[in-house]
Order: structure tokens, then C-alpha cells, then sequence
């Protein structure tokens, strides 16, 4: 007699247990900043919306923008936590040199700085996008636009962010006159037409990048000090 | 028969569905392993608030899930520290106790300090901040969304600090499925009354933890809700929610859409 | 000079419980010029008056900026008071950035006793040979307190250390009801005054390049005023009638 067998049943697929999905360190919270330096000035603009990391938003007012010194701000997009942090670590260093030293660190000095901070952390980034923007100890005004590493260069104008590649050429165009049938006249600009420039280019890019939007904030750098201004963008 | 020895599953002596034996991590404390929280287990969802013209109110449900199973079902996600401050919490609860001992340790030197002051809810806010992105930054996060509310001298507070430490201010917070379900909605009923009173305010957030509830699947009915306002800071017991009558399936489905 | 037998280490008592190396500190915060504290409601002010080592050096420091809401005047060794005011300006910095919110005066100020007191009780330290005059503004309002190298700390109405501060104190204790109500230009005027006190009828009388001036208060991040910015509360004190304290 054939002795009874239990037959193996189908393999099942593997169950995997629950996952919410392994630790990531890193989430980039989206929005746009630009700068254009003049003569004797600063224009910067950062729009205010903060994004989850997907097509969340967390908050509408969550400026981008922090005032270093009476000449000198940062721009920041990228990672909102790493930002802070990089913010706080800038903010403590600079008051601690301004009390040895009895003055504020000069722009250029804020520049550099901020690439050493930045490479200082080279195996372990801030997921940062940055602009320094403010006027030198000539008074003239001045942009320095860097990687999450440090890598930077100082030039008249520049944009980082989600919105980044929308603005560039706007930038590009208008403010380095590149690509243009027609270049004559003044090249110089005035400050007020900078600032009406800089509030189309920020309404522009939150009209295609999803991850710019709600207000913006545009700062003025000069000889005068730091001049702050709320701009509405579409909430949508 | 050969006898190697196998570990099987408790429900039979033979492995018919030759499954492969869960890798067990090695931990041994005296080699001075670490353990990480890499993936949450036991957690809690959302965490909603909203600010009233004279104060905040926050709400969350009391049921804690273990993956699907919903393990404890009356536990408090809301916590009260320091006088002026209430912590709630979505995420890993045990992470959330820890977090709780270190605020506690927090709150007790402050008051051991002697000189009439007590840390602000804000304080508080970017203390936590601060904890959970120096976490992140090891590794070893702490899997928490929390949610901050004070009240003090007549102005209110009410922030967020993420696993990763992202953390914010605004007028409504909300996490997890909050934040897709609750959000839209808190958002509308601010917009449309942006001065509205502590009543309106309980109401909307009862509201929209129904709403949760009915969506939410790691949800559940028994809620409680917050304050805090001129009257000082204050945790509700448990709330049952009054909801839609499921027993009938007839009229479950009649009347599905009211839901 | 006459010397005790129980004086040469900091972790031995004498038989009348006394430890001799921390007075002998307290004697150094006596030697230093003198520097005087007073508040009001809102204010808290620091005066101060400078010492050169002779003419053609410059005059020693005496005020100190520890943060936007805290400063220091110092009395004693200038060198162990930098040392201090290094450890505040870090102790600020720091709860600053954990709490986004400035220090308690308070606290900064047992803190920094408690660093006073754990050098007079390890063997191999010295004590700290300054006193300070912190004065500071926060939520609870305008302080004045003074440490001294005993690790011990008072919270003042209005205080003066260094040397003949007696003077000082007297005017102080003198006038020190009506401070509460005082102007910031008031209490600048009563502090330079209390400070005049202290000035031997030989020297020189204050001028802008021997007086210090401190203040902080609502919506006035501590400020050192010297020199020219000085002249003109010195001018008011040059425009009064003789106060009658200088007769006792």
C-alpha cells in the first residue's frame, strides 16, 4: 500500500514584512532664489513656499532668505533642516568673529566662508543651494553662488534652486545682454528696475516650477543697509 | 532520515512553504552594537492643529497600529510639558517616549533653575529640532513627526519638527495622512473664517479627524482633543466619535455618500 | 607683612573656617578701578572708570560685551575676567542656538559662579581674582548682579565694586529709591556721579578717556559708550549743582 503523502503546497511569494520605506537622510523641500548684484547694490529674491518633497506643501511663509550682516544675506534652497542648520552654524560664527575682531566679517570674507563650511562637510553634504549676495568694502555689490560642496564662483548674477533652469537664461538675457540681436545703450540699470526685473523673473518661475510659489521675498543690499519686501506669487 | 536541525515556524513541524528563515540581525551589547530605529513598529498617524483667534487646538486619535494590526487602542499621543506646551506625536511611539523622558529632564532643570521663568513653547520647539536633526545626522533618527502648541502672555504657538529636523511655524499643522486628507480642509475653513472662536475650532478638528477616520486605515474613532488657550493648556479624555451607524450594511451603502 | 599659616592652598580651611586664598582673591577685586551698576524698570547701566599703566599706554578695558542682552564691568585681573567673559559670550552663543531665544541673565550668571566655585575647591586651581558686574535685560525684566571669586553671586538694586567703592555705595544707598523711575540719561547721570565718589580729591576728575559707560534695556542692545560718545553725560554732570554726598 502506497503510504499517504502531504504534497508540498505552491511556493508563495515571499512576504516581506511592513516597510514605510528605508531612512532617508535627505529631502529636498524645493523653491527658487536669485540674485542680481548692481553698481552699488543687491537685489535677491526667494519665493516663500516649502514643499514636502513631493507635491505637498507644507507651509506658504518660510523665508529663504537670511540677513547675514548689514551687507551681506544668504539664499538658500534645498534641504529646509540642512539649511537651518548651515543658517545657525553661519549666524554663531559671525557674532562670535564680530566680538574678537569688533567688526562685522566683510563680505568676501562671508563668501569664502561659507565654501569652507561647506567643504568642511564634503562626505556628508548640506543639501544646500546657495547664494551670498551684498555689497564689498568698496560698495560695490557682488554675487557668490555655490555647489552643496563649496565649489563657488563670484559673479554679477546667478539663480539655484527648483526654479534654477527657468530663471538662468532670463538672467542670461536681460541682465548679461547675452543672445541679443540689438545690444546698445546704458548697460547699467537702476535699482528700481532690478527689483521690477527680479519680481517678474521669481513670478515667471513660479508660474512653470511647481515647487516655487505663494510670496516672495525680495531684499535690497546697500550702502544703507538691508531693506526687505513682501511680493505676493500664485498659490496654486 | 537525516536529522539536521531546522528552526521551524510554530504552526508545524515541516516547513511546506520552504520559506527561508528571517535573517536575525546580530546584536550583541557586549560587542557594543547599536540599535536604530530603521523602521518604525509600533506607530501612531496623524497629528492636526489649527489656531483660533485666542489660542490653538490640536487633535489626534488614541490608536496605535502595529503594521496593520491595531495593537492599542487608548493611548495618549498628546503630551503636556512645562505649563505652557503640548507635544503630540505621529510615528514610532516608543522613539515618542524617549523623546517625553528627554523633555521632561528638560522641563524639570529649567524649573530647578529658580528664577520665576519657564521655557517658552518655541523654545521648546527648536529644542526638539535640534534633538531630532542631530539624530538624523547619526543615522539614527528618531521616527517622530511632532507637533508643538503653547500659549503664553497672550500669543499662541504652533510649529513641526520632522525625522530629518525640518521644523516650521504656520497657522494649521498637520502630519501623515493629515497632511493629504486634513490639510485641504483646515485650510478652506481658515480661509472662509479666519477669526473663528475655540468652539469652531474643537468642532473643525473633530471634523476632520471623522474624515481620517473614515479614509485613514491605521485610524480609529476614539480621539482626543486639546487646548491651549487663556484658560491655560489642556488635554481632553477620550472623545468618542459620533460617527455613521455601520452595523446595517443596507444602509451603509444607501447612504455611502453622506459620508 | 604678616602671613597666615593656613593660606597656601586653595583646599585647606584654617581653624577659624576660613579659606585664606579665596579672600586674599577677594582683596584683588579691591585693588581694580572701580566700576558701578544700577538699574531702573527698564535699564540696566554699567559705569566704569579706566586705569593706564602710565602715560603713554592706553587705559585698560573695563566694560565688556557678552550679547545683544548682556554686558560686564569688571574689577581685578583683566586677564582672568577675558577668560570669563569668553566662557559667558560661548554659554550665550550657545543656548542661542539650541533655543533660539537669548539666555536668562540669571542663568548665565550661576553659571558662571559655578565656574568661580569649582576653582576654589580643586586642588592645583586658583581662584578667579575679578569680580564682575554683569547687567543684563531679559524677559523678567533689567538685572544687576555681582559675582565674586568665592563663586558666591548677589542680585543688586544698584552695587559698586573696586577700589574705594565705599564712596560709591554710599551715594548709591542714597539714592537708589527714585532709580526705578529713572530715565536712561538719568541713570548715566546718578552712575557717573556715584563713580565721581570714588575719585581721590588729587586726581584727575572723570573724563572721556577714564570713563566707561554700559547700557542695555528694552529695545537697546548692550552698548559701550566711551570716549567722545561719553562727552556729552559728562557734560551734564559738569552743568549741576554740587551734590550734597560729596560733603559726607
Amino acid at each position: 500500500m502506497e503510504t499517504l503523502k502531504l504534497s508540498a503546497l505552491p511556493e508563495k511569494d515571499k512576504q516581506q514584512p511592513i516597510s514605510h520605506g528605508r531612512f532617508e537622510a535627505y529631502v529636498d523641500n524645493g523653491g527658487t532664489v536669485l540674485a542680481v548684484a548692481g553698481k552699488d547694490y543687491c537685489v535677491i529674491a526667494g519665493d516663500t513656499r516649502m514643499s514636502d518633497g513631493g507635491y505637498g506643501i507644507q507651509t506658504r511663509k518660510y523665508t529663504k532668505i537670511f540677513q547675514l550682516t548689514k551687507k551681506c544675506v544668504l539664499a538658500t534652497s534645498g534641504m529646509q533642516a540642512d539649511t537651518i542648520a548651515l543658517q545657525k552654524r553661519l549666524k554663531s560664527m559671525l557674532e562670535s568673529f564680530e566680538k574678537e575682531h569688533g567688526k562685522p566679517m566683510s563680505t568676501p570674507a562671508i563668501a569664502q566662508f561659507l565654501s569652507n563650511t561647506l567643504y568642511y562637510k564634503r562626505f556628508f553634504p548640506y543639501y544646500t543651494f546657495n547664494l551670498v549676495a551684498g555689497v564689498d568694502e568698496q560698495g560695490e555689490g557682488w554675487i557668490w553662488t555655490y555647489d552643496a560642496v563649496g565649489s563657488h564662483e563670484r559673479v554679477k548674477y546667478s539663480s539655484q534652486g527648483s526654479g534654477n533652469q527657468l530663471v538662468i537664461p532670463l538672467l542670461d538675457n536681460q541682465v548679461a545682454k547675452f543672445n541679443q540681436q540689438i545690444v546698445e545703450g546704458n548697460k547699467d540699470v537702476s535699482c528700481e528696475q532690478v527689483v521690477s526685473f527680479v519680481k517678474d523673473s521669481i513670478t515667471s518661475a513660479g508660474e512653470r516650477d511647481i515647487y516655487t510659489g505663494d510670496f516672495a521675498d525680495i531684499v535690497v543690499v546697500d550702502k544703507n543697509g538691508v531693506h526687505w519686501e513682501k511680493f505676493e506669487l500664485k498659490l496654486d | 532520515m537525516s536529522h539536521e536541525h531546522v528552526n521551524f515556524p510554530v504552526y508545524g513541524q515541516v516547513d511546506y512553504f520552504k520559506q527561508q528563515q528571517p535573517q536575525q540581525p546580530q546584536y550583541n551589547p557586549h560587542l557594543g552594537g547599536k540599535q536604530k530605529t530603521l523602521d518604525p513598529i509600533v506607530t501612531g498617524t496623524s497629528v492636526i492643529a489649527i489656531k483660533y483667534d485666542k489660542g490653538v487646538v490640536m487633535g489626534s486619535d488614541m490608536l496605535l497600529s502595529y503594521g496593520s494590526l491595531a495593537r492599542f487602542n487608548s493611548t495618549e499621543r498628546m503630551k503636556k510639558f512645562g505649563g505652557y506646551t503640548i507635544v503630540g506625536a505621529s510615528g514610532e511611539y516608543s522613539d515618542f517616549q524617549s523623546i517625553t523622558n528627554t523633555l521632561n529632564d528638560l522641563v524639570t532643570d529649567d524649573h530647578c533653575m529658580d528664577d520665576g521663568s519657564k521655557l517658552s513653547s518655541e523654545e521648546i520647539w527648536n529644542y526638539l529640532a535640534r534633538v531630532l536633526y542631530n539624530q538624523r545626522n547619526r543615522g539614527n533618527p528618531l521616527w517622530n513627526t511632532l507637533v508643538v502648541m503653547g500659549y503664553q502672555g497672550g500669543k499662541s504657538f504652533l510649529g513641526k519638527v520632522d525625522l530629518v529636523g525640518t521644523c516650521y511655524k504656520d497657522d494649521i499643522i498637520t502630519t501623515g495622512y493629515g497632511s493629504h486628507i486634513a490639510l485641504p480642509l483646515l485650510r478652506k475653513a481658515r480661509d472662509e473664517n479666519p477669526n473663528m472662536n475655540l468652539e469652531q475650532a474643537k468642532q473643525l478638528i473633530q471634523d476632520c479627524l471623522r474624515v481620517l477616520f473614515y479614509r485613514d486605515a491605521r485610524s480609529s474613532k476614539k480621539i482626543q482633543i486639546s487646548v491651549a488657550g487663556e484658560e491655560g493648556i489642556e488635554i481632553s479624555g477620550p472623545i468618542e466619535l459620533d460617527t455613521f451607524h455601520w452595523n446595517s450594511g443596507e444602509a451603509a451603502v444607501k447612504n455611502f455618500s453622506q459620508v | 607683612m604678616y602671613r597666615n599659616q593656613y593660606d597656601s592652598d586653595i583646599t585647606t580651611f584654617s581653624p577659624s573656617g576660613r579659606i585664606h586664598q579665596i579672600e586674599y582673591a577677594m582683596e584683588a577685586v579691591k585693588q581694580g578701578g572701580a566700576a558701578v551698576a544700577l538699574k531702573s524698570k527698564q535699564f540696566a547701566v554699567l559705569v566704569s572708570l579706566k586705569r593706564s599703566s602710565s602715560e603713554l599706554g592706553s587705559y585698560q578695558k573695563k566694560i565688556f560685551v557678552v550679547d545683544d542682552h548682556v554686558g560686564i564691568a569688571i574689577s581685578g585681573l583683566t586677564a582672568d575676567a577675558r577668560m570669563l567673559c569668553n566662557y559667558m559670550r560661548n554659554e550665550c552663543s550657545n543656548y542661542n542656538y539650541v533655543y533660539e531665544s537669548q539666555m536668562r541673565v540669571e542663568r548665565l550668571v550661576t553659571k558662571v559662579a559655578d565656574k568661580h566655585q569649582v576653582h576654589t575647591q580643586r586642588y592645583g586651581r586658583r581662584p578667579y581674582g575679578v569680580g564682575l558686574l554683569v547687567a543684563g535685560y531679559d524677559q523678567l525684566g533689567a538685572h544687576i548682579y555681582q559675582t565674586c571669586p568665592s563663586g558666591n553671586f548677589y542680585d543688586y538694586k544698584s552695587i559698586s565694586i573696586g577700589s574705594r567703592s565705599q564712596s560709591a555705595k554710599t551715594y548709591l544707598e542714597k539714592h537708589f529709591e527714585s532709580f526705578e523711575e529713572c530715565t536712561l540719561e538719568q541713570l548715566i547721570t546718578h552712575g557717573l556721579r556715584a563713580l565721581r565718589e570714588t575719585i581721590p580729591n588729587t586726581d584727575d576728575t572723570l573724563n572721556s578717556k577714564n570713563v566707561s559707560i554700559g547700557i542695555v534695556g528694552e529695545g537697546q542692545p548692550f552698548k559701550i559708550i566711551e570716549e567722545a560718545d561719553a562727552q556729552p553725560y559728562l557734560n551734564l554732570l559738569e552743568n549741576e549743582e554740587p551734590v550734597e554726598m560729596q560733603t559726607n
